[in-house]
C-alpha cells in the first residue's frame, strides 16, 4: 500500500513537463531555484512550488548552503548515468522496432515481385 | 532478446550497435533514404516527422522536424561528411531545443552479420558535460514515452 503511494507520488511528479525539464537539467549537475527559473517564462515560486513536489517524490534533495538552497537529484532516484542510459535505449529501441518492421515489409515485397514470371 | 546495446566510451562517447534482419544495402537505405527515414525514426509513440531532408551525399544536408501533434516540437540539422554505402557514413548532428546543442559527430558503420547486418553507432561529444546533458536529453523524452505506456495500461491520470 505505503509503496503504491510513494510511486503515485513520483509519476504525479514526472507528469508535468516543466518538472521533467527541471530534472533534466539537474542531470548536468547541482542548480539553485534561481538558476532553475532562468529558462522557463514562470515565476521563482512556480519553480519553488515544483521543486517541493520534486522533493517530495523523492526525486530531488535539497541542502542549505547560507541563504541558497541547491537542489540535486536523488541519487537513488535518477541520478546515475545507467538510468539515462535505459531511457535513452528505451527510446532507440522503440524507433528500430520500427525500422525492424520496415525491412521486413520491404523483403517481403521483393520475395512477392521476384516470384512474378 | 536484447539486440541492442548502447554504451559510453572515455569521457566523450556513445556507442550503440543493433542488429538487423536484413541485408546491409537496405539497412543503409533506411538511414540515408527521407521517405523511409519518416517512416520509423520518430522516438515516443504518437510522434511524427513532417519534415525529413537528407541528401544522401557528402556536403549534402539533414534536416528532421518531429512533432509530437499537439504544437509541441523540436528539429535536428546536419551536414553529411563521409556515404559510403552501404559500409559507412559519417555526419555532424545537432538538435535545436530550441537553442542548438553542441555538435555531434557520428560515425555509422553497417557490416554484414550472417544474413543480416550489425549496425554500430559511434557518437562523439565535444566534451563530457555535453555527453551528461545529451543523455539527460534522452532521459527527458524517454520519460515522457514511459510516462505515456503507464497512462495507457494502468489508466491513470495525472491530476492538472
Amino acid at each position: 500500500m505505503q509503496a503504491t503511494q510513494s510511486l503515485d507520488r513520483t509519476f504525479a511528479a514526472l507528469a508535468d513537463p516543466t518538472r521533467r525539464k527541471i530534472l533534466a537539467r539537474l542531470a548536468r549537475g547541482e542548480a539553485t531555484v534561481n538558476e532553475l527559473a532562468e529558462p522557463f517564462a514562470i515565476s521563482q515560486p512556480a519553480i519553488s512550488r515544483h521543486v517541493r513536489v520534486l522533493s517530495e517524490a523523492g526525486l530531488i534533495v535539497q541542502r542549505v548552503e547560507g541563504t541558497k538552497r541547491p537542489c540535486r537529484l536523488a541519487p537513488e532516484a535518477l541520478s546515475e548515468l545507467e538510468q539515462y542510459l535505459q531511457m535513452l535505449r528505451r527510446a532507440l529501441e522503440s524507433n528500430y522496432r520500427r525500422l525492424d518492421q520496415l525491412l521486413a515489409k520491404q523483403t517481403k515485397k521483393k520475395e512477392t515481385k521476384g516470384d512474378d514470371p | 532478446m536484447s539486440k541492442m546495446t548502447l554504451t559510453t566510451e572515455g569521457e566523450t562517447q556513445v556507442i550503440v550497435t543493433r542488429r538487423f534482419a536484413a541485408p546491409p544495402e537496405a539497412v543503409f537505405r533506411a538511414h540515408i533514404d527521407p521517405t523511409l527515414i519518416q517512416q520509423w525514426c520518430l522516438g515516443p509513440d504518437g510522434w511524427t516527422m513532417p519534415v525529413c531532408v537528407n541528401e544522401g551525399k557528402p556536403g549534402g544536408k539533414i534536416r528532421y522536424e518531429w512533432s509530437d501533434g499537439k504544437g509541441g516540437g523540436f528539429f535536428l540539422t546536419g551536414e553529411l561528411l563521409e556515404v559510403d554505402p552501404p559500409h559507412r557514413t559519417v555526419h555532424v548532428e545537432r538538435m535545436h531545443l530550441p537553442d542548438p546543442t553542441p555538435d555531434n559527430r557520428v560515425i555509422t558503420t553497417f557490416a554484414a552479420d550472417g544474413a543480416g547486418t550489425l549496425m554500430t553507432m559511434r557518437m562523439s561529444l565535444p566534451d563530457a558535460d555535453t555527453r551528461k546533458a545529451m543523455l539527460a536529453s534522452g532521459m527527458e523524452h524517454g520519460m515522457e514515452a514511459s510516462y505515456a505506456r503507464l497512462e495507457r495500461l494502468s489508466g491513470w491520470k495525472a491530476a492538472a
